[in-house]
């Protein structure tokens, strides 16, 4: 008996999906439960199981396309059924991902892929391999093989074994050994920070200007959202992908819809730095994740909204909805992307098990783990802008919360202290965007001096 | 405890050993009246006569092969050689008879016998007084070497090779003889053959060394550890056969690079064998190639200044060697 598989819904809110790839090939088995396609919505990729076991029949939709919920996009032939299906028409065979070919690109994108060959060799050193090849396809190939040859040829036995041992590939590291060799403890560097940390790696030196371009961006599917911006190109239309069109809608009608008010503090944060500098040797040690700043402020913040009930609630055209928990959403910036996961019960961690939950979460989004769970739920943002030397920012609320606040870089001071004298001191500023529609300026600058006072009060001393 | 150098070191352990065995005896050139050109075993003579210190000609081969005599009929001599130089001669009587006597009377017949000899260079010696030979034996199964670099080392060691039964090679530096001060335990004890001692612990790159070089390397990798926060391991071999594998494996496992160092030429050398057992052993556990830093394979030290200087290394280039290792 045939069973026709249709997009699954992957959230609430989801109304479509994107088949990001197939994992079997028509004429592939798949036992029930067993992954068989990669589906991508809003920001979240999940990998679909089999819901029946049987022989993958036909595939529907091809990859990069995105359908509605409940479209058909495959057929599975039950075990022990007799095969009334037609075997994979000819046609079929082009959206099969053979194994180490590129993946095939939808025909909406193939021109633009075409178009890119030629510029990719102008403008790249490291493509003009590519030019040399016959067709696209293959040079990419030929270019991904060549990488892996050169990554192998410089990598020693220890390298070796230990990235066999971790599951980490090792051209996704990035090499602080002679000529940016990598070296063995490199290898183990990533393997404690989590399987995601290699990907993590590997996005972050792949944003990097200087970073070798990576040949997969050409070839990739639209729908893998990493590779998007690996290499713009100057005349060039990048496709949208999933992620990237439900960002801009969302930003969009959250900048149109919840009147922005945005309003500034400037925070010692001089005794929180210190108890921050003296608890991290040891927080890193016993945890493996570094200690930063964000589970103080996440905390500081958390006190202020159970001060301010208002700063935790949504707007809704019946009335102000003030919620229930306080989830705390930490906006995570990835080199195409933008992801919120969220701390759920964030009033009932403490410094330390913030820490956790945030380093865990940012792995994850890293590695693009994250689930729909994980992104859901959030009823105030916090964003650590400061992290990348900023200043002062002016960010958008996420839709559903009635504010942001953001967390500026951390600079040395001089500042009139007690008496008229100058000190220096540690200062960051604190920005907060507040929907008008929920709180005014009386409440939200309530908010931010509470924030403020609590943050100054935190250290030198105290328990994570 | 008593502060020693290293010649204190040896005088006294081989003092002792004369104290409490009257097996014990020590035959070789300039040894008696002369009490040796190190002055190792000055008035030896007359306190234990000259039945039990022998003043021998000059003929390193009759040196070995009486001893060998000695040793197989239930003495224990304690034969020098007075430079590692002069040895020679006397290999057929440490190769051919010394090495081979267990083997060769299907266990009869043991040969309990201490070789002694001061090798090296560094002092000035040129052509005939700078040799290190331990490469020539190390090839010999049924020999024992041992070149500890400190007098508590000296002093356990060599008290181990006097009981041993079987041949025992003892090196002794030169020129660390009068260099190289340090605290020796009181009282009788023994240090086992082919125990390697880890000198200091380090993370990113193993140092092994022996004798003279240990000294610098481990100097090195202070100096390289305090001022760039490169940690080094340094592991003295003290006995160079039998090989310590284990202690040698541990640390190439931990630091994943390894540097051998050694005066000796490099060809052929103690560090070639230790190199090829890490290959055989732990090759998925190095993180870059073997790197040996070893005499250059030249006849011999020149006397001129500038040629020993080119012949022997220095704690710099040791902790150049050690630095790009650890930054590879």
């Amino acid at each position: 008996m045939a069973t026709t598989i249709t997009m699954p819904q992957l959230g609430e809110t989801v109304t479509e999906g994107t088949v990001a790839q197939w994992l079997k090939k028509p004429g592939d088995s798949v036992e029930k439960y067993e992954p068989f396609v990669e589906v991508s919505t809003d920001k979240v990729n999940a990998e679909v199981p089999a819901p029946v076991s049987g022989v993958l029949r036909e595939i529907l939709v091809k990859e990069g396309e995105t359908v509605a919920t409940g479209t058909p996009i495959a057929v599975i032939e039950e075990v022990g059924a007799q095969s009334s299906a037609p075997a994979p028409a000819p046609a079929d065979a082009s959206v099969q991902p053979a194994p180490h070919a590129p993946t095939p690109v939808t025909p909406a994108f193939a021109p633009t892929h075409a178009d890119r060959s030629p510029a990719a060799t102008a403008f790249s050193p490291g493509l003009q391999v590519a030019s040399s090849a016959t067709n696209g396809h293959g040079a990419c190939a030929a270019a991904d093989a060549g990488s892996l040859e050169a990554a192998l040829r410089k990598a020693s036995p220890a390298v070796r074994r230990l990235a066999r041992e971790h599951h980490i590939d090792i051209r996704t590291l990035k090499g602080t050994g002679a000529h940016g060799r990598v070296t063995a403890a490199d290898v183990l560097a990533a393997a404690q920070m989590g399987p995601s940390a290699a990907v993590g790696q590997a996005i972050a030196s792949a944003a990097a200007p200087a970073a070798t371009p990576t040949r997969s961006t050409v070839s990739a599917p639209p729908a893998s959202g990493t590779s998007t911006y690996g290499e713009p190109i100057p005349g060039t239309l990048i496709p949208l992908t999933q992620a990237r069109r439900i960002i801009a809608e969302r930003m969009v009608e959250s900048k149109h819809t919840a009147p922005h008010a945005w309003s500034m503090v400037e925070v010692d944060v001089t005794t929180l730095w210190a108890w921050r500098e003296r608890e991290k040797a040891r927080f890193e040690r016993e945890t493996g994740y570094k200690l930063t700043l964000l589970p103080f402020f996440i905390r500081a913040v958390v006190e202020s909204l159970a001060r301010f009930p208002l700063m935790n609630a949504r707007f809704t055209p019946d009335g102000i909805y003030v919620e229930k928990d306080v989830n705390i959403g930490i906006a995570v910036g990835l080199p195409t992307n933008l992801v919120v996961p969220v701390i759920k019960h964030a009033d009932t961690l403490s410094i330390k098990g913030l820490a956790l939950a945030a380093a865990e979460l940012i792995d994850r989004a890293r590695k693009g783990k994250l689930t729909v769970d994980d992104l859901s739920g959030g009823t105030f943002t916090v964003n650590n802008n400061g992290a990348n030397g900023s200043y002062a920012s002016a960010p958008i609320i996420n839709a559903g919360q009635a504010g942001i606040v953001t967390m500026e870089a951390v600079v040395k001071k001089p500042v009139v202290v007690e008496n008229d004298a100058i000190a220096i001191r540690q200062m960051m500023n604190v920005c907060l965007s507040l929907d008008h529609r929920v709180v005014d300026g009386y409440i939200a600058s309530g908010f931010l001096a509470d924030l403020k006072k609590r943050l100054e009060a935190m250290g030198p001393d105290g328990v994570l | 405890m008593a502060v020693m150098n290293n010649v204190e070191a040896v005088r006294a352990t081989l003092y002792d050993a004369l104290k409490n065995d009257e097996r014990t005896l020590i035959l070789g050139e300039d040894v008696g009246a002369r009490g040796n050109v190190f002055l190792i075993t000055k008035d030896f003579i007359n306190e234990f006569g000259p039945e039990r210190i022998i003043d021998t000609p000059i003929a390193e081969a009759s040196i070995a092969g009486i001893a060998v005599g000695m040793a197989m009929e239930g003495l224990r001599p304690i034969a020098e050689i007075q430079f590692a130089d002069f040895i020679y001669p006397a290999f057929n009587q440490i190769v051919g008879e010394a090495a081979k006597i267990r083997y060769r009377s299907n266990g009869e017949y043991t040969c309990p016998l201490v070789i002694r000899t001061p090798y090296g260079g560094g002092v000035r010696g040129a052509l005939s007084h700078s040799v290190s030979v331990e490469a020539l034996f190390y090839h010999v199964p049924g020999l024992k070497i041992v070149a500890p670099a400190f007098p508590a080392d000296i002093k356990g060691l060599l008290n181990t090779a006097i009981d041993d039964p079987d041949p025992v090679l003892f090196l002794e530096h030169k020129k660390t003889y009068r260099l190289v001060k340090g605290e020796v335990p009181d009282g009788h004890y023994t240090i086992p053959l082919g125990k390697a001692n880890v000198l200091k612990p380090g993370t990113q790159v193993t140092a092994i060394s022996y004798g003279l070089y240990v000294h610098w390397a481990l100097e090195a990798a202070r100096k390289l550890e305090d001022e760039e926060g490169i940690s080094v391991e340094v592991i003295d071999l003290r006995s160079i056969r039998p090989m310590d594998k284990t202690t040698i494996l541990e640390s190439v496992r931990k630091t994943r690079k390894v540097l051998i160092i050694h005066e000796d030429n490099k060809f052929g050398g103690i560090g070639a064998e230790i190199s090829a057992m890490i290959a055989e052993e732990a090759l998925f556990d190095l993180d870059a190639p073997i790197r040996r830093l070893c005499g250059p394979d030249v006849p011999a030290m020149g006397y001129a200044l500038p040629l020993e200087e080119e012949f022997m290394s220095s704690p710099d280039e040791m902790a150049a060697a050690m630095r790009e290792l650890a930054r590879f």
